[in-house]
């Protein structure tokens, strides 16, 4: 199945971005064509460079970027991150600032558009 | 290119106010009218209250959008639903909800539809996606 999945919560304060971390793992592993992945609302928060939590826990910044580095398409809205002062120069590598209009193509493209939010 | 127009469903569930999820869910929805798709929104739950008529953020400090549902026809967005019990369990009827756009012909106002549970679920079964906020 082509999957895509959009995130709307920031890191570590809430669950959403792991569980959709979690669940595009298992998806990958099962087979399944991931046509890309959006971030919005808070969820811009989770691909800066400049967050730095402890060692002994999740960097999941970096966790996203090495799911980039496959070659899957991660996408930070352009309009939700310019209201939250996130731009270029603060993205870790692999991931890409776009408009809604990716958005949009995922939900034409993909079989299932799956959302991770409160 | 005979690809089928795919049927994209927007769900409001959340209040308008107290959180950004209403208002950047419908810059979501300006922005995917101008492509190829089918696009419907639904209104339930406390997402009714951001289809109220006389909407007044002045004492919030914020701008408020409820101004841009009145653009919804023109923007091409015409199927706009609301729960009929998420309505009335909130106290509100059919005259309380605000003018999405008017008629090209008459220039009747157009408001959105009141539809039942069931006929929500029906048509969210027709869909190919669907995004909630």
């Amino acid at each position: 199945m082509k999957l895509a999945v959009c995130i709307y919560e920031g890191p570590y304060n809430h669950e959403a971005s792991d569980t959709a971390y979690n669940f595009l793992q298992s998806a990958i592993k099962k087979g399944h064509e991931i046509k890309g992945i959006f971030f919005y609302h808070d969820g811009v928060y989770n691909v800066t460079k400049l967050m730095e939590p402890p060692q002994d826990d999740r960097h999941i910044a970096n966790r996203w970027s090495a799911l980039g580095a496959t070659g899957i398409d991660i996408v930070v809205c352009i309009a939700a991150a310019k209201r939250r002062g996130i731009v270029d120069d603060v993205l870790v590598p692999n991931v890409r600032i776009s408009g809604l209009g990716q958005l949009t193509m995922m939900a034409i493209e993909a079989d299932r558009l799956v959302v991770f939010g409160d | 290119m005979a690809e089928e127009i795919k049927k994209i469903m927007f769900t409001v569930r959340k209040p308008p106010h107290g959180s950004i999820y209403v208002y950047e869910g419908l810059e979501v929805k300006l922005i995917m009218a101008a492509y190829d798709a089918d696009i419907s929104v639904v209104f339930m739950d406390d997402g009714v209250f951001a289809v109220k008529q006389g909407q007044d953020t002045k004492a919030l400090g914020i701008k408020g959008f409820a101004a841009t549902y009145g653009a919804l026809v023109d923007y091409e967005i015409s199927q706009v639903y609301v729960d009929r019990k998420s309505m009335e369990d909130r106290g509100m009827t059919e005259d309380d909800l605000l003018v999405i756009g008017e008629d090209e012909d008459t220039e009747e106002p157009i408001k959105p539809q009141v539809i039942d549970s069931d006929e929500i679920a029906a048509m969210m079964a027709e869909q190919h996606n669907i995004l909630a906020f």
